[in-house]
């Protein structure tokens, strides 16, 4: 796989932030800092990154309740959302969605949602104007194991057939919806061939290393921007945290979170990857290390410090314009 | 009498209702929950929001039923098999998610008496989680009981306390029509006095929280509790109103509101929904039609803004009425 220095450097800052973010999201949650529902993303992160360093901010992704990394490895300013979850008017979306629907459309993401399997209907219709306007560009759709189960996620990926739209749907396997596991809410023992059944190629990845979704992600994406229809990332992969901040975790075998963490993390996985090919340090990774630790420490601070949202905001942005003008 | 809070009293209510009759079970996501997980707990949560607690260990896998995330499926196996004589009481987790599953709630289950000529019936209830006060945003707030109140075929019910939650639910699994049933979720953790023993709430039928000749102010769900808390506050200004609960939306007790509003003259309502089409309006269409002769001064709804629920702990403070809002109010109306 030919992936420059740069980009490498980037593909990890893009993971080192997302962990840094969700794991300090974790800690100012336990501190009564931030409100709502929040789903941590940690442990996953190769799977957004080694998917949006495919794409560039025309193309689209949509993602779901576990939001955060998606939406940073598309671009999202950090600030922006680190204040969207405090709650302030200066929040990427005024504080009006939260964790749950932190979005930038100008980006391509068209939004974080707490509806699961609301996204991939949504992201066919971004793929279906590609393909009128024919610009080459993709839309992606982020599902869990969870939201394929769903009937909008099984109405997107056949609509998406029959339309011949370049859709990609990335199917995160994290083994679990809440506290229910695959291989009870799958009826099948092959989700990557149930998926197949619809029409589209899904290629398979190791979402613990990025290299791997990289390349999966890679044939993806090209097969569907080269006019090919839609196609499928099926990356198998674990969540470092509970379901949402506060789950007790009775579905967790023995030792589970403590073999994810040292045995599927995609940040160590990286460095030993590139640990000797001489053309990154870990002097450089250290150092993009404490980088992405002040940016956080930064976006907690600006979040901390900005403006929050007065009661005349509630009625703002429910419509472009309400009655004559 | 032991105090139990509206999840507990909820709890009791099921374990009950399925110890005595078999064609009862549960339905939905994580109601038992760690099924297929390597801990082996399977049963160990007893729903999101802990409501169904216990019940797989007490009454298996065949009447504690956990689904995948499919809304559509689980109130169409809810129906179907309220069809053919089962007593289903599935949940839908939050009330918002109705979005998914609405055909099935609409155009099936709550039409089918209707269109097959009074020859079926189908007794499934429908359980959710409803309203705001989490930061939870716009889709996992919403009250979602005003909408469905305009469905005819759909019985609707929403408690605001433990003890009616224990009674409504009751009947509502008795009740040979489909039943939505509406769990004001900031209420969960309220306790009050409720009886060990199983006893029904008939619907249709109002509770007068509070007594008084001045002003009838109605309320639903979560805002029972804080409209009492404004009329409360209001006795020392020598105000006093008649707090009419509905309990049921939908048959509502319209003679309980209308007699209340004969003797004071004026009213109020309050709800959490936004107010286009809700029940706020609906009541005050209600008194305008029925009883404007009586009436003093105009009829005033306290209500949400018609907006969606804004994640923002200030902003959601604002948009749900509060106590302060609901005196305000009534203060207007005696002006
Ligand atoms: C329509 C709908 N049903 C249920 C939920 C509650 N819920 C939120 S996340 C989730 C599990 C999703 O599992 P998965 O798709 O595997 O994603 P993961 O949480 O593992 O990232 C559920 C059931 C919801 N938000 N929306
Ligand atoms: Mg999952």
């Amino acid at each position: 796989m030919n992936l420059s220095r740069d980009q490498l450097l980037r593909a990890y800052r893009q993971m080192k932030t997302i962990r840094e973010f969700e794991e300090r999201a974790h800690a100012e949650i336990m501190n009564g800092q931030i409100a709502g529902f929040t789903h941590l993303y940690t442990g996953q992160e190769a799977n957004a990154v080694g998917v949006c360093e495919h794409l560039d901010h025309q193309d689209t992704i949509i993602s779901t309740h576990r939001g955060h990394g998606h939406c940073i490895a598309k671009g999202a300013d950090v600030i922006g959302m680190m204040k969207e979850l405090w709650g302030s008017a200066e929040g990427l979306c005024k504080g009006k969605g939260g964790s749950m629907h932190v979005a930038d459309i100008e980006k391509g993401i068209l939004g974080a949602n707490g509806i699961v399997a609301g996204g991939p209907p949504i992201s066919v219709g971004s793929a279906l104007a590609a393909k009128i306007r024919k610009n080459g560009r993709v839309a992606v759709s982020f599902s869990g194991d969870g939201s394929v189960n769903q009937g909008t996620c099984f109405e997107a990926m056949n609509l998406a057939v029959v339309l011949k739209v370049p859709a990609v749907f990335v199917i995160e396997n994290n083994y679990y919806s809440e506290h229910t596991n695959i291989s009870y809410a799958v009826g099948c023992d092959d989700l990557k061939a149930r998926t197949e059944g619809f029409g589209f190629p899904v290629f398979v990845a190791d979402g613990a290393d990025f290299f791997s979704v990289y390349d999966a992600a890679g044939k993806a994406i090209e097969h569907a921007r080269s006019g090919n229809g839609p196609a499928g990332v099926f990356a198998e992969t674990g969540r470092f945290h509970g379901h949402f901040v506060g789950d007790p975790q009775y579905y967790r075998a023995d030792g589970e979170l403590d073999d994810l963490r040292e045995n599927s993390c995609c940040l160590k996985n990286f460095r030993a990857r590139v640990d000797g090919g001489g053309v990154v340090s870990a002097e450089e990774l250290d150092a993009i290390d404490a980088e992405v630790m002040a940016l956080i420490d930064e976006a907690v601070s600006a979040a901390r410090a900005a403006a929050r949202p007065t009661a005349e905001q509630v009625t703002e942005d429910v419509y472009i314009q309400y009655g004559s003008a | 009498m032991p105090e139990k809070t509206m999840r507990d009293a909820i709890n009791e209510a099921l374990h009950q209702a399925m110890a005595e009759d078999d064609s009862v079970f549960v339905i939905g996501e994580d109601v038992a929950g760690c099924n297929g997980s390597p801990s082996g707990k399977v049963g160990e949560v007893g729903g999101v929001f802990g409501v169904t607690s216990g019940l797989y260990k007490a009454f298996g896998p065949d009447r504690c039923i956990d689904t995948p995330i499919s809304e559509s499926a689980i109130v169409g196996a809810a129906a179907g098999a309220a069809l053919v004589g089962m007593r289903p009481v599935a949940e839908i987790m939050f009330a918002d998610f109705i979005g998914v599953c609405m055909d099935q709630i609409v155009n099936q289950m709550g039409k089918f008496r209707y269109m097959f000529g009074g020859k079926s019936r189908c007794p499934a209830v429908i359980r959710f989680a409803s309203g705001g006060g989490f930061s939870a945003a716009g889709q996992h707030s919403q009250s979602m009981y005003q909408v469905m109140t305009s469905f005819p075929g759909l019985k609707v019910v929403i408690p605001s306390n433990a003890y009616d939650a224990k009674g409504l639910l009751l009947q509502a699994i008795r009740d040979d029509d489909p039943v939505l049933f509406f769990e004001p979720k900031a209420l969960y953790q309220e306790a009050c006095e409720v009886p060990d023993e199983m006893y029904t709430l008939p619907f249709g039928e109002a509770a007068f929280v509070r007594e008084g000749d001045d002003v009838t102010v109605v309320a639903f769900g979560q805002m029972v509790n804080r409209a009492a808390a404004a009329i409360d506050a209001l006795e020392a200004d020598g105000i006093s109103c008649d707090l009419i609960d509905p309990r049921t939306s939908s048959p509502l007790d319209e003679d309980a509101i209308l007699e209340s509003v004969e003797a004071t003259g004026r009213l109020v309502v309050v709800d959490e929904s936004p107010p286009r089409c809700g029940l706020t309006a609906d009541i005050a269409a209600l008194a305008a039609d029925r009883a404007f002769h009586a009436l003093k001064a105009p009829v005033k709804q306290v209500s949400a803004p018609h907006s969606p629920t804004p994640f923002s702990p200030e902003l959601e403070a604002a948009y749900i009425p509060d106590v302060e809002k609901i005196k305000t109010t009534i203060k207007e109306v005696l002006a």
